[in-house]
């Protein structure tokens, strides 16, 4: 076997975790921040740009 | 003024509108994604169908994946640079989102690049780490990164965290440059430019196609995340505005009770 394997290995291997943690990350993030946003349209909250709408 | 939006055609410049810019997201980020899994794919193929180094032996491989690293680093810092004047000069909302949404990625791209670029050291160097000039200003870029992020999730006040953070990012960037052409002002062991440099690339094209292939599938990947992550941005201040107005609608309620 290649001496050097397992660094190429390593390298690859820990780039992959690290970016798919990142996305993993940033996907749990929207998730959240949409049913925050959900909850609160279904609550009745409305945005001032919506101020025209059923609400008023 | 919302018939006037709505006769006057589709410029660049609504992109500007949140709202739209969410729209547009909504429909480029699937694509988007689609084309990163693909292009890096293929990279990655070429990648390890390229020939080895007769120095490097296979650790070259450790290449296509430490030289787009570094590009992405520098890359998400001058994008960051230029939103940073759109926040000063234009006060734009969306180039703050911008910068706060590129922050971390760009704090996880100089971090690989950091690692790969030890992991690749160790049997070629024979050292992980040096103190040389490329890789002490790789490594200040990483701390400016981590003091970014701190900053602009400090303050509660979006707008205030904003002008503070454009004029810290625009400061750093300064240091983009002296990391380009640190290995051409100062004696390092890092080699210097072998791609972009005035002359032409010096690696031969079946290792050079391989590394512009891979590159393009990082960049691809970066442009994907940082959509999402300004997209998402956008929905968090929207969600604090909605809670401040009910928070408010509720006090004022609550006031006209008692006062009857």
């Amino acid at each position: 076997m290649n001496p050097h394997l397992l660094y190429v290995v390593a390298a690859y291997g820990i780039s992959a975790l690290v970016l798919a943690a990142l996305a993993w990350w940033i996907l749990a993030d929207q998730r959240a921040r949409r049913r925050e946003m959900a909850a609160l349209e279904a609550a009745g909250v409305r945005r001032r740009s919506d101020a025209r709408g059923p609400g008023k | 003024m919302s018939d006037t939006a709505a006769v006057r055609p589709a410029r660049w410049t609504d992109l500007a509108n949140p709202t739209r810019f969410i729209a547009l997201a909504d429909r480029l980020v699937p694509w988007l994604a689609a084309l990163s899994a693909l292009v890096l794919a293929l990279g990655l193929w070429l990648a390890f169908a390229a020939p080895e180094d007769y120095q490097q032996g296979m650790t070259v491989r450790i290449m296509y994946i430490h030289v787009p690293f570094a590009w992405l680093a520098m890359m998400c810092y001058s994008i960051m640079a230029m939103s940073s004047l759109g926040t000063l000069v234009w006060r734009h909302p969306l180039a703050d989102v911008s910068v706060k949404a590129a922050a971390p990625i760009g704090a996880i791209f100089t971090l690989l690049s950091l690692v790969t670029g030890s992991i690749w050291g160790k049997p070629m160097w024979g050292t992980w780490w040096v103190w040389d000039a490329r890789l002490t200003s790789v490594f200040v870029l990483f701390l400016m990164y981590l003091g970014l992020i701190a900053l602009t999730r400090a303050l509660d006040d979006p707008g205030k965290a904003a002008k503070a953070a454009a004029v810290v990012t625009l400061v750093g960037f300064v240091n983009i440059p002296i990391i380009k052409f640190s290995v051409d002002w100062w004696n390092t062991l890092h080699q210097p430019a072998s791609v972009i440099r005035l002359d032409g690339p010096t690696i031969h094209p079946t290792m050079l196609w391989p590394l512009l292939t891979c590159a393009a599938g990082f960049t691809l990947l970066f442009v994907t995340l940082h959509l999402m992550a300004m997209r998402t941005e956008i929905l968090r201040r929207r969600v604090s505005a909605m809670r401040r107005m009910a928070a408010r609608a509720a006090d004022v309620k609550e006031a006209g009770e008692t006062g009857r």
